[in-house]
């Protein structure tokens, strides 16, 4: 029952989707990854500049495509410029279980809204990949976690992490002691916020920062 | 234009303004520098050195410089020039720039400029013109070198930088542009040919190592499987099967030993299947030999096949190679173990130096819990949720520690409850020990008889199957008690359930042993009656025939009286247990999950109550179950493998298909535990434990190998009082002879101890050594902590938190006197001390 109306729901969503005016072509639906091209030189620069290996490019640009198969050409020759919205990513199978979904997106789009064009998305991929350095990864978490973009983990944005975290099932005091011994622990310039400096000097020494700060595609 | 710029370059000389002074305006000057260069090329490998030092400075700057020229040298740029003009102090500040502070700028930008655009460079830079008449020196080769270099690792690195993907790109283009086109240019004198051919090897190689790169990771077998169990049950589950895959990799070459230097050769080389006694299934035996009953016993055919001890004949060397088959034998048998101890002891080493990562410091305990505590890995709604719950109640957990100083009582109940626990283990842990040797005993009474029934032949199995199957649960269930978190519940489980395995395997052995040593004595009676029988039938022989030259007796080798033929009964008891393990843990992979996931899925359609979420429901995935029967299933081999050739073959398969089966399984039937808890990062537990019955097998196979003697009449060391004896033979006969007194030397206990004695003090050594190191790791983290105590109150401009310190401020004199030392950054506890004493 419940199943059926989950699936009657999502038919819907996506029905509204279309209706905001793109075209449903039935035929692109499945694409065919080996008709995905690429010109050499981009390639070449995309492994260059990422952590990917070629046929992993082509994977992604796969997931890509399949995300939105009406906005996305398959001929990536020309390099064209498309951006699929955040809405779609987000129900990737791979964030879509993820509290920090809408975040992860938000920091990797160049508008921060979330819109993201392939570059960025292999970009998002790459730096949440296993190779990425320690450094690289803390950068970009400390981008997520600051949910206001100023720069700064405030307690609000501690607040914000922790319930996305824990579904709201810990009473406000509990937030409030949890996220006062946070700030206690990590900062160190005393000004009650983390700054990235705190924040990085937290997280390397994290044990299990590298190993859970990964996303496999 | 030109005017202009001679005219800014003049007031800069007069106006003398500094160029650091304004580092800010200093992009600004950079861009009109730009604007005005007919070949920016060089200016900007200038500006990208800095920039690659400032490591992604500010945006604006980088506009600039990707800007394309061609644009900019239009009328606007000239506009703007004009518009600059009148404004002195930047100009004056540019001038500056150019004459001095970017002297190194400008060499570059004439090497590379001279060609096209002599004219105007030499009007350009009025500063250091002389320098441009010469085709290109050392020192700008070395520096344009240095450029190509710089760019070379901006390329290599440039996936490391956080930048956004559009300007990544940007970026790397042009470094490459400027690589390509420069690296060929470099190459203008005499070594050209040879830097283009390093250039092209560079590159060739690069790409030969990414392809390289992209085979090995598509080596790894069955990566996507692990990684989509690891996915929906998290790491813990997926250290098993990587476990299980380090097993198979390690068994595949046992395997590859065992098959390629024992068993190819004998079928290939030695003698075919009933030649002689030892190949050749008795008469007696012959009517049931093909039975299938009899075949899953491996008796009969099986018995007397090239997976066994016995079949081995003892010829020297067998073929046209003259491969030594027992000497190899012997070889294999110990280089098993040597291997297997090597590849696990490097393995463990290599994890250590991964490093642990249990041991959670407190440091940044709610930090690291609210920023790591989430697997970005988790794609599985049902996962996620757990890891939801698991988060909330580590968080409780820790805010519970944190408010309130644990309460004692709790602390005595858990003590209590712990204790019961430990005392209900040992308890059943010593029943199940005389269960099984009570078994034992009666299997070696059955032993004699003949009207057995089924029960009764397989009775030691079953008791040790059923064992297996009810105490792991039990000791789950009175595990409970005692409230651990789940990893280290999981390894106290893990060692519980070893030390019930291990009593059954050495009960096993012993009773095997009893069984041996009877066998030995039977053989002995065999061995003297059949001798007997032979001189019995030589005098016979002679007498009757006047002749001396006796031939054997004309016997079929099925006919001959053999003995019991100890090794191959031991061989066929480690096979059969092996194969029972096998079937048991198959069966209840099929029964306990398959079957208990078929029914709670689709009786609950037609149930009172709710099979899913109440009593049944889906089996979990018993990581400690599975992890402890790989590896006493791995000591079975080890022990077997000497007297059952075969047992390697059959335990490669079982991985094989335990690896898919299992796989299947996971993700068909089970689902994830309640509490998904991260597995250590090393897998050193697992590696320990095998270790532990690695070592454990080693003995008895060494015990047989050096004390019992072989049986008579069969397998590869037949004839020989010990089995060592082959290499005794080997080298008294293969060998020259200065070896074997070399040998026997090496051999003398004078030798002998002082190397063991060195050992043992090369061992001492570097563990007093590595204790060292860890005593000043330990030292060095204090340190490293009040450091960062130090650093925290210094910010905070609060006075110390060491009560020693506070103390002996309170014990200077006349301290109402002094006001508050000043902090200073890098300051340490005795000049603080020096420095109130002072005062």
């Amino acid at each position: 029952m419940i199943l059926h109306r989950c699936v009657i729901v999502s038919i819907l969503c996506k029905f509204r989707l279309h209706l905001k005016g793109f075209v449903i072509m039935f035929s692109a639906i499945k694409p065919s990854i080996q008709s995905i091209c690429f010109s050499h030189a981009v390639f070449l620069s995309l492994q260059d500049c990422t952590f990917f290996t070629r046929k992993e490019i082509l994977r992604l640009h796969g997931r890509y495509h399949e995300l939105a198969p009406h906005l996305v050409p398959m001929d990536y020759t020309n390099e064209p410029d498309c951006k699929i919205p955040l809405a779609l990513i987000v129900n990737m199978p791979e964030l879509k279980e993820n509290p920090f979904r809408n975040r992860i997106v938000e920091s990797f789009s160049e508008d921060g809204m979330g819109n993201l064009s392939f570059n960025e998305f292999v970009d998002m991929f790459s730096v949440l990949s296993e190779m990425a350095p320690r450094e690289l990864k803390a950068i970009y978490a400390f981008k997520i976690y600051d949910f206001n973009v100023d720069n700064y983990l405030c307690k609000e944005d501690l607040e914000k992490t922790l319930n996305k975290l824990t579904k709201e099932e810990l009473t406000p005091e509990e937030v409030e002691l949890v996220c006062e011994k946070t700030i206690e622990e990590a900062d160190l310039d005393g000004d009650h916020k983390l700054s990235f400096a705190d924040f990085e000097n937290m997280i390397s020494r994290a044990p299990d920062f590298l190993s859970t700060f990964h996303i496999r595609i | 234009r030109r005017g202009n710029r001679r005219q800014a370059g003049g007031r800069g000389g007069v106006k003398g303004r500094g160029r650091g002074k304004k580092p800010a305006s200093d992009d600004d000057d950079d861009e009109d520098d730009e604007e005005e260069d007919e070949a920016p090329r060089g200016r900007r490998g200038a500006n990208r050195k800095k920039l690659a030092k400032k490591r992604g400075g500010n945006d604006d700057e980088d506009e600039s410089e990707d800007e394309p020229p061609k644009r900019k040298r239009g009328g606007a740029a000239n506009k703007k020039k004009g518009g600059k003009a009148q404004d002195k102090e930047t100009k004056g500040k540019k001038g500056d720039g150019k004459g001095k502070g970017k002297g190194k700028g400008k060499d570059d930008d004439k090497d590379k400029k001279k060609k096209k655009k002599k004219g105007d460079s030499s009007s350009d830079s009025n500063s250091n013109s002389s320098e441009e008449e010469e085709s290109m020196s050392e020192g700008e080769m070395a520096r344009l070198m240095e450029e190509v270099e710089e760019k070379k690792k901006l390329i290599a690195n440039i996936r490391n930088k956080p930048w956004r993907m559009q300007r990544r790109l940007k970026l790397l283009k042009e470094a490459q542009e400027f690589v390509d086109k420069f690296e060929g240019a470099l190459g203008k004198g005499k070594g050209r040919k040879w830097y283009a051919y390093k250039v092209m090897m560079t590159k060739k190689w690069i790409k030969f190592q990414r392809d390289f790169e992209n085979f090995r990771t598509a080596c790894i077998p069955w990566e996507r499987k692990i990684k989509e169990v690891e996915s929906h049950f998290g790491s813990s589950v997926a250290s098993y099967f990587i476990f299980l895959r380090w097993m198979y990799g390690m068994n595949l070459v046992l395997f590859g030993f065992t098959f390629g230097l024992v068993v190819i050769p004998e079928v290939l080389m030695g003698l075919p299947y009933g030649s002689i006694p030892r190949k050749t299934v008795p008469r007696a035996e012959q009517d049931t030999a093909q039975d299938y009953s009899v075949l899953m016993d491996f008796n009969g055919y099986c018995k007397y096949s090239v997976l066994f001890y016995g079949y081995y004949n003892d010829q020297r060397t067998v073929g046209v190679l003259k491969f030594r088959l027992p000497l190899s034998y012997l070889m294999v048998g110990i280089g098993t173990f040597g291997y297997s101890l090597m590849l696990v002891i490097r393995t463990m080493a290599k994890n250590a130096d991964v490093g642990g990562g249990d041991g959670e410091d407190s440091d940044f305990t709610f930090a690291w819990k609210m920023f790591t505590s989430w697997d970005y890995l988790i794609g599985n709604a049902e996962t996620a949720d757990n890891k939801y719950a698991s988060i909330t109640t580590s968080f409780k957990e820790s805010i519970v520690d944190e408010q309130e100083n644990q309460k004692d009582e709790n602390i005595h109940l858990r003590r209590f409850l712990r204790v019961l626990a430990n005392f209900l283990i040992t308890c059943s842990l010593g029943g199940s020990g005389y269960l099984i040797y009570f078994v034992v005993k009666r299997s070696q009474e059955f032993a004699t008889r003949d009207d057995l029934s089924w029960y009764e032949k397989n009775e030691m199995e079953i008791v040790m199957s059923l064992l297996g199957l009810v105490c792991p649960p039990l000791f789950e269930t009175i595990a409970e008690l005692e409230d651990y978190h789940p990893r280290i519940a999981l390894k106290w489980q893990l060692g519980r359930i070893f030390a019930l395995f291990l009593g059954n395997l050495y009960t096993f052995l012993f009773a095997l042993f009893d069984e041996v040593n009877t066998k030995l004595e039977e053989e002995q009676s065999i061995k003297n009656a059949s001798i007997w029988a032979m001189k019995e039938y030589y005098a016979n022989y002679s007498r009757l025939m006047n002749d001396s030259e006796a031939t054997p007796p004309p016997m079929d080798p099925a006919d001959v009286i053999r003995g019991p033929c100890w090794e191959t009964a031991v061989g066929i008891e480690f096979v059969k247990l092996t194969v029972s393990d096998i079937q048991v843990s198959y069966l209840t992979i099929l029964i306990g999950d398959f079957a208990r996931a078929v029914i709670v899925r689709f009786l609950n359609y037609c149930w009172c109550w709710d099979l899913e979420a109440g009593f049944p429901s889906y089996g979990e995935f018993d990581i400690s179950g599975n992890v402890l029967g790989l590896v006493f299933n791995q000591g079975m081999i080890w022990m077997g493998a000497f007297y059952a050739p075969g047992l390697v073959g059959i335990n490669v398969l079982r991985l094989l298909s335990s690896m898919y089966y299992q796989c299947w399984a996971v993700m068909a039937t089970n689902v994830p535990h309640e509490r998904v808890f991260k597995a250590s990062k090393s897998n050193n537990f697992y590696m320990g434990l095998l270790l532990l019955v690695l070592f454990l097998s080693l003995l008895p196979v060494v015990y047989t190998i050096m004390t019992l003697p072989p049986s008579f009449d069969c397998g590869p060391f037949s004839g020989k009082d010990k089995m060592f004896d082959i290499i005794m033979e080997t080298i008294d006969l293969d060998l020259p002879a200065f070896m074997g007194t070399l040998f026997s030397y090496a051999a003398n206990p004078g030798l002998i101890i002082p190397a063991v004695l060195l050992m043992v003090l090369a061992i001492y050594y570097l563990n007093s050594v590595s204790e060292a190191y860890q005593n000043s790791n330990m030292e060095l983290k204090k340190k490293m902590k009040m450091a960062r105590d130090e650093e925290k109150n210094r910010r905070n401009n609060a006075d110390t938190t060491n009560q020693v310190m506070k103390d002996l401020e309170d014990l200077l004199p006349n301290r109402s006197l002094i006001p508050p030392a000043p902090p200073e950054p890098g300051q340490n506890y005795i000049l603080m001390i020096a420095l109130t004493f002072k005062a």
